[in-house]
Formats: structure tokens, C-alpha cells, sequence
């Protein structure tokens, strides 16, 4: 807590009686790079927004730096905000876009003009400041946008899924980008997407969101390797989950077989959730693997194969550099680190 | 090709019938009698009886007077009105917007009378001041219809932006909100100015003794029968809207050029 | 934080109350009392001026402004489509010509407009002085419905022209392509895909003539003289020359109530409270 630049307790809130928010409690360090990760209408945009002052929540308690400002308006709130479609002002030319801010603060012409030279060269877009806004490309505008809120030197950085206009390319350029920057520049990120594999990617900390609830905060490869419920199991990477029993610990039945895993904690006999990654099955010719099935469909992805694979009834999704033609009976194997075990979900 | 040929004959035809009438009203307010199947010969007398016309001078005075003074304070009603009415939401929104329209749908007469009517039950004294202030009613509802698509279409996180950058509210309104809804702030000005010229009705129900306007002159005048002054005096306004009009066309379509050059 | 832009409409929504509801309220007052007839006004509610309405004498003439107005607004229909369709076909650049030669008789004075056609039609005026020149006897044309409707079609051309034009240029050109390429001709082009898709202007266009035409009185006044009185010439005359405020507020509830039956049966085409549908 004494780290934490921004902690949020217990914030609940309500559009139209429906809950947006339930409870949520989340703490920040100073130099992180979070992540807020969740699909459409979990919460995680609304979380940000009243990080940034655009929302009051009905309950619970916002801190800055170990300051209350749940009635701080925007205005005075020391941190930035780049906004999805940019909000870039229309009338006003690049060098006024990224300087309004900084003129806000009466700071002197000359010193003004040299932060906001620094962040066009930053932002290879040396002599852009007399462009109109209109004039630029997606990513140029989406660059100036996030040069508008960082030469304003905000302790906190939010973004709220800013590269989503952009190509495949140009986002993953851009993902590289910001991480650098973001450990360059020495501010936290507090980052909104829904996609997994952004998070992922760019995150030191993860929190993943559905329904207004936090269901897992950790670094991505605690979130990817041990996911604590199916929904985080789900929905980062792909994953294959089966109803299972607990026979013992370190021992869980499925598909009529009984496997070796690492879990332990749970009731004998209890059911549960087996998680197992499409990557971790590998392929074996017919009846030297520990489960046997039938290949229903082959996709090549480049960098895998996609296979769906029957066996005893489940529909498995392997991904692998091996490759068996549809129709092909093989043998499916893993080892206990493959298998994740969590509570039945609802 | 026939179809190009009769559709050129046909918008030939429907533009001899828009314009033949006004240009022979032009054409006979240089004839020197007063006749209109005659021509005589060329003569200004018209044009110079025109001048010397009391009448038509203080009319002229009184119609650009109260046009400019109308728009100007119905735009400036109209602006903050649309701002606060963009900020509503449901039922209460959606009845100010039908009174509001109320004037726009109403026949001119029925707005007209309303208001003598209103004037009369409190006693104001007929003149200057209540022409001026119905010409504002029933500017202000074109000029919030002019803005409020304008405000519809900003995106409602510029405001957030502005303010997130440090900017308050009133700061983010001066800087941000105004400049962009400016087009539809000169459109909504113009049409005011447009429609304070030419209005007759409501100024013929709504003015006082020795208050009058250029269309209520002309009412009187062309009640007693055919004027020549008349036809000198419309010649003139028919110039001036013409070239208003290319002025106007002229600077849009330097605005267009601008662009075109700055794109390259 | 809370959005307190709204409280900028206050001043406004009282100014509407005062110059817009208030005022359409007093003419309803008037409507349902009477005068004394020694001169003082009582508070006497009721239907007395509508049910002198339902005499033959004035219905004639609230039939009479629907039908002028009724067959000029087909008039306009009947040239202002045509025309609309051949500005919409217009290679772009011709186009704006033509638009601005269309909307500048809109910017002439009105009454400028309809004095014009005295002068044409009088009796001394320039068709009647042609005839002569040519031999022909003088034809009565002025003071007569006739062209009451002609003033009317005049005036209120380039209303119908300009929102059919609007809808025709606003018509996706690729269903042209698409019903072209299932096999129809231009006629049935034209019948079942422009003409419908052109509807939301042409109900527009209806509207913006139908409703001053209906409603107009220097037009009948000037052009039709005393004899064809139209709703309101009526409403004008009641309240300037007889004093019969009773009466003319009666009156004007009814065109009011004309005009708002019109719009809501036309209500579900177009109309844009918040500045949709529009001249131009």
C-alpha cells in the first residue's frame, strides 16, 4: 500500500440500477504497467474513467499518492488520459493539440515550444506541428494523441484502449513502443484492452475483469500458466476445459481416465474444472499416448497446426507442429504440469 | 440524346418562369413612363423618386437595424440555449424541442397574432422594442437548429479531453466546444439575418406607429396599385442578393480550393 | 462529476415559456370566450366562436385555401420533380450552378415576388398589353383564383425543388448498379427504386408548400383580391379591421390544428426536431 500511486477500495457503482462495479479493490505501484483486461462491459473502462474523474463512484474510496480524490475534479487531477478515438482537437493544429495542456499552466512560450519539439522527435514527427489534424493517418493521430497527454509529464498515464483503429502491424509496432517508452519515461501505465494477447504482451501486472468483479491480478505468465478460475482460464489464450472429478490430491479423473497432476487442496471426490492449453497436447501415433482420438478438422496457422481432435466424447483443440490429416486416429499426451485444476465454475 | 436535349429545354423553361418576372420588374424600373406594356425610354426617375422617398428610407433603416440587432441576440440565445439543451436527455428535452419547433411550424400569421396578443395583455406599448423582440422569438429556434446537429456530431470525449488536459469546464467550452460548433453558429446567424429582412407578417401584427419595415412599405404601396418605385427598388435588392450570393459561393468555394492545395 | 451544461438551457426554457407557450395560450383563451356586447370582456368559456365557424359563408373559404393550396402544392409537385431530377443527373460540376440559380428566387423579398405577377397579370399589365399588340382581346387575370394559384406556384417552387433534389442526391448510387444488373429497365428502375427512395423529399417538398400556401394571405390579398378571400385573409381581417378577436383566435386555432394533423400524418418520414430535415 505505501507504494501504491493509485488504490482504489471497495469502489462500487451503478448506471441505471444495473452494477457496473462490484466492490472492486485494486493497487497500483508507482513505474508499473497495468493492464486492466476483460471483455465488453466488464467494468474495466468504467474503473479507468473513474481513475480519471469522468465518473463518481456511488461507493468506496479513490486515492491518489495517499490522497482521497474522489471529489477532485479532472481538471485538477495530476494524471492524463488518452482516449480511444484520440479526441484529438479538430480546429486546433498538432503543435496546439499537444501544447494545450502545458498552456493551461500559463508555463512561458519558449519553454513550451521546446517539451513540445521534444515529443514530435520522440514521436518521429519532427516538423508535424503545423499539420492539421484532419491531414493525418490513424497511427500518426493516435501518436499525437499520446504525445498531447505525456508532455504533460502525469505522474499516471491512462489509456483506454488506444491502439484499436489500428492494423495488426501497426498496433504491435505501437505495443513495443509504448512498453519502451512506459520504462523509459518512468510513469505508471494503467492500460484498458480486450485483448489478450496486447496484455500479455505489454503488461508487468494483469488484472482480469468480467461482470465488475476482479477475477485474477497477477504477471502475465502467473495469469497465463495458473489461471484461478475457468473465465480467466478461457479467456487468456485458449484452453480446453473438461469436468473432472478429484479422486485424491495430485490425482483428478476425466474422460474415464485417471491423470497425475500438481493440484492439491481439493475434496475426494469433488468435481472440478481441468484446464489444459491447446499447446501442451502433443501428438503420438495411435495407442502410445495417454488418450486416443480422432481428427476432425486440420487448419495451418503458420506458426502451428490446428487440429480438433475427438476423443472419448470431448472435443480437444491442439495446436502443434505436428500434423495428422483428418479422419487419422492418434495419441494425445501430456504431463501432470499440463493439467490446471480449479473450482467448478458457474 | 434526346433525353439531354429536353431536359435542358425543360430547366430552361422552369428557369424563364422563376426569373422572367423579376427581370421585367427590373427591366420596366428604367422606363420612363409608368406603364408596363410600353417602353418609352430609358429613365433613373424612378430610381431617384426612390431616394427622396421618406418612406422607403426609414423603412430601409428600421428592417437592416432590427435584422442585425435580432441576430445578433438570437445567436447568442440560440448558442447557449443548444448547449444546454444538447446536455438534456428524455422527456423534458424532447418537450422544449417541440416548443421550440413551435414557431418554425406555425403559420407566420398565427405567430404573428400570438404575440400582438401577448404584447397587448401587458400592456406594452407598440414600437421599435416589440418588432425587435419578435423577430428574436422566432430567430432563435432556426439558430438552435442550426447548431444542435453540430453539437450532436462533436465527440463527447473532446470535452472529457479538454478537461483532462487541465482545462475547466468553462475554459473547455471557450476553447474546444465553441470553435468547433462555429460553422453552425455563422449558418444559424445568417438564416436569422435572412429571415429578419424578409419578414412581413409577424412585423405587420407586432409593430407600432411609425415603426415599419421594406416588406410592410411594399405591402402598402402595391395595395394602392403598380408603383415604378417599386420596380426600381427591387432591381436593387435583386443585385445586392445576387451579389451576396456570389460573394458567398465565391468564399466556399475558396474554402474548398484551400483545402484541395493543402492536401497535396 | 457532474455535467452542468444543462442549467444553460434554463434562461431559454423560460423565454420559450414566456414568447411561445404563454402567447399560444392566450390565443386559445380568446378562442373559448366572447365579448360582451358592451365592450367588456367576462370570462365566459365557451364554444359560441367555433360553432360560427361551421357557417357555410366561412367554410367555403377554409375549403377554398385547402383546395388553392391542395392544387398548387400538385403543381409544384408536378414541375419541381422533373426538375429535381435532372439537377440530381447533373455532372457535378454544372451542378451548383444550377442549385444557386434555384435558391436565389428564394432570397428575393416575398412580397417583391408576388407583386411581380401584378404587374404581369394586371389589366394594364404586360400579358394584357401583349394580347393587344397581337389584336386580341384583354383577359381578366388578375383578382381571380387563378392567380392566387399562380403567385402561390411561384413562390413556393424552389421549396419543393430543393428537398427532392436533396433525397435524389443522397441516393445510393449503387442500387441504381444493383437493379440494373438484376435486369430491370429504366422505366421500373425509376418506378420502384428511385421514385420510393425519393419520398422522404418529396413528403418534405409537400409539406414546406402545403403549409404556406394554406396559411398565406398577401398572396390571395394582392393577386386575388377582396372576392377570394382565403383562411387568412380571414384571420387578418378579423382581427385588424372587425376587432373580433374571439372569432380570428378560433380561427387560428383551426389552421393551427390543420397544420399540425398535416405534419403528423407526414411525421413519420422525416422531420427532425433537432435540425434533420432541412431546406438545404
Amino acid at each position: 500500500m505505501d507504494n501504491a500511486i493509485i488504490q482504489l477500495n471497495n469502489i462500487t457503482k451503478k448506471f441505471d440500477g444495473e452494477i457496473v462495479l462490484d466492490d472492486i479493490n485494486l493497487s497500483v505501484k508507482k513505474n508499473e504497467f497495468v493492464t486492466l483486461l476483460g471483455p465488453s462491459g466488464c467494468g474495466k473502462t468504467t474503473t479507468l474513467r473513474i481513475i480519471g474523474g469522468f465518473e463518481t463512484p456511488d461507493d468506496g474510496e479513490v486515492y491518489f499518492d495517499g490522497h482521497l480524490i474522489n471529489d477532485v475534479p479532472p481538471f485538477k487531477r495530476q494524471l492524463n488520459t488518452v482516449f480511444q478515438k484520440y479526441a484529438l482537437f479538430p480546429h486546433l493544429n498538432v503543435f496546439e493539440n499537444i501544447s494545450f495542456g502545458l498552456r493551461i499552466k500559463k508555463m512561458d512560450e519558449s519553454l513550451i515550444s521546446g517539451k513540445v519539439e521534444k515529443m514530435l522527435e520522440l514521436f518521429n514527427l519532427k516538423n508535424y506541428g503545423k499539420r492539421r489534424i484532419d491531414q493525418l493517418s490513424g497511427g500518426q493521430q493516435q501518436r499525437i494523441a499520446i504525445a498531447r497527454a505525456l508532455v504533460n509529464e502525469p505522474k499516471v498515464l491512462l489509456l483506454d484502449e488506444p491502439l484499436g483503429a489500428l492494423d495488426l502491424k501497426l498496433r504491435k509496432e505501437m505495443q513495443h513502443e509504448l512498453k519502451a517508452m512506459q520504462q523509459q519515461l518512468g510513469i505508471t501505465f494503467i492500460y484498458v484492452t480486450h485483448d489478450q494477447e496486447e496484455a500479455l504482451t505489454m503488461s508487468d501486472t494483469i488484472v482480469v475483469m468480467n461482470d465488475g468483479i476482479i477475477q485474477q491480478m497477477g504477471t502475465p505468465i502467473d495469469i497465463y500458466n495458473e489461471p484461478e478460475n475457468a473465465f480467466v482460464a478461457d479467456f487468456i489464450g485458449e484452453s480446453n476445459i473438461l469436468d473432472g472429478v478429484m479422486i485424491d490430491d495430485y490425482l483428478v479423473e476425466f474422460l474415464g481416465k485417471k491423470f497425475e497432476c500438481l493440484d492439491s487442496g481439493f475434496g475426494r471426490g469433488e468435481d472440478v474444472d481441468v484446464v489444459i492449453r491447446p499447446e501442451d497436447l502433443d501428438l503420438t501415433p495411435s495407442g502410445e499416448g495417454k488418450l486416443e482420438g480422432i481428427v476432425k478438422s486440420v487448419t495451418f496457422k503458420g506458426v502451428h497446426y490446428e487440429m480438433d481432435i475427438v476423443s472419448n466424447g470431448y472435443e480437444f483443440l491442439v495446436h502443434s507442429t505436428d500434423m495428422a490429416p483428418v479422419g487419422a486416429t492418434v495419441g494425445l499426451t501430456l504431463t501432470p504440469d499440463d493439467i490446471h485444476i480449479m473450482e467448478k465454475g458457474e | 440524346m434526346v433525353k439531354k436535349y429536353l431536359s435542358k429545354i425543360y430547366m430552361g423553361i422552369i428557369f424563364i418562369f422563376l426569373y422572367a418576372p423579376i427581370i421585367v420588374l427590373a427591366v420596366f424600373s428604367f422606363n420612363e413612363s409608368k406603364s408596363r406594356g410600353n417602353w418609352t425610354g430609358f429613365s433613373l426617375k424612378w430610381y431617384i423618386e426612390l431616394f427622396h422617398d421618406h418612406d422607403i428610407r426609414s423603412a430601409f433603416y428600421y428592417t437592416i437595424s432590427i435584422a442585425v440587432i435580432a441576430a445578433i441576440v438570437s445567436t447568442i440565445l440560440g448558442t447557449i440555449a443548444a448547449i444546454g439543451i444538447n446536455s438534456m436527455k428524455g422527456r423534458t428535452k424532447a418537450l422544449i424541442l417541440n416548443v421550440n419547433y413551435l414557431p418554425v411550424v406555425n403559420p407566420d400569421i398565427v405567430t404573428g397574432i400570438s404575440l400582438m396578443i401577448l404584447y397587448i395583455s401587458f400592456n406594452l406599448d407598440f414600437g421599435f422594442n416589440t418588432m425587435l423582440l419578435s423577430h428574436i422569438v422566432f430567430n432563435t429556434p432556426y439558430v438552435i437548429l442550426s447548431i444542435l446537429p453540430k453539437l450532436k456530431q462533436l465527440d463527447v470525449h473532446m470535452t472529457e479531453a479538454a478537461m483532462d488536459l487541465g482545462a475547466t469546464p468553462m475554459y473547455a467550452l471557450r476553447k474546444v466546444i465553441i470553435p468547433e460548433i462555429k460553422p453552425g453558429i455563422v449558418t444559424g446567424f445568417l438564416m436569422a439575418f435572412t429571415l429578419s429582412i424578409d419578414d412581413f407578417i409577424i412585423s405587420y401584427f407586432t409593430k407600432g406607429e411609425g415603426v415599419t419595415n421594406l416588406s410592410i412599405v411594399i405591402y402598402s404601396m402595391a395595395r394602392r396599385g403598380v408603383r415604378p418605385t417599386i420596380n426600381a427598388l427591387s432591381t436593387i435588392m435583386l443585385f445586392v442578393v445576387l451579389l451576396l450570393m456570389i460573394l458567398i459561393n465565391k468564399r466556399s468555394n475558396g474554402v474548398e480550393k484551400k483545402k484541395l492545395k493543402r492536401e497535396v | 462529476m457532474k455535467d452542468r451544461t444543462k442549467y444553460f438551457a434554463y434562461p431559454y426554457v423560460v423565454w420559450i415559456f414566456l414568447f411561445i407557450a404563454l402567447p399560444s395560450f392566450l390565443v386559445l383563451l380568446y378562442s373559448i370566450t366572447t365579448k360582451e356586447s358592451n365592450g367588456l370582456t367576462t370570462i365566459h368559456f365557451t364554444f359560441e366562436n367555433f360553432k360560427k365557424f361551421f357557417n357555410p359563408m366561412y367554410l367555403n373559404i377554409l375549403w377554398d385555401s385547402i383546395y388553392l393550396a391542395a392544387v398548387s402544392t400538385a403543381i409544384c409537385l408536378v414541375l419541381g420533380y422533373p426538375a429535381a431530377f435532372i439537377i440530381s443527373n447533373t455532372h457535378i460540376s454544372r451542378r451548383s450552378t444550377l442549385l444557386f440559380l434555384c435558391i436565389l428566387p428564394m432570397w428575393m423579398n416575398m412580397l417583391l415576388r408576388t407583386y411581380a405577377w401584378m404587374t404581369i397579370l394586371g389589366n394594364n399589365g404586360i400579358l394584357n398589353n401583349f394580347f393587344s399588340f397581337l389584336g386580341l382581346p384583354k383577359v381578366n387575370m388578375l383578382y381571380t383564383r387563378g392567380a392566387t394559384v399562380m403567385g402561390m406556384v411561384y413562390n413556393f417552387l424552389p421549396f419543393m425543388i430543393l428537398p427532392i433534389y436533396t433525397a435524389l442526391s443522397k441516393m445510393d448510387k449503387g442500387l441504381l448498379e444493383a437493379a440494373d444488373d438484376l435486369g430491370a429497365n429504366k422505366k421500373t428502375v425509376f418506378r420502384k427504386v428511385i421514385l420510393p427512395l425519393s419520398m422522404p423529399g418529396v413528403i418534405s417538398g409537400i409539406i414546406m408548400v402545403f403549409m404556406p400556401a394554406v396559411s398565406t394571405f398577401i398572396i390571395p390579398q394582392l393577386l386575388g383580391g377582396n372576392k377570394n378571400m382565403m383562411i387568412g385573409n380571414l384571420v387578418e381581417k378579423l382581427f385588424i379591421l372587425n376587432g373580433d378577436w374571439n372569432f380570428g383566435s378560433a380561427i387560428s386555432i383551426v389552421m393551427m390544428l390543420i397544420i399540425l394533423l398535416s405534419m403528423s400524418v407526414m411525421n413519420k418520414f422525416d422531420i427532425d426536431k433537432e435540425g434533420g430535415a432541412r431546406l438545404w
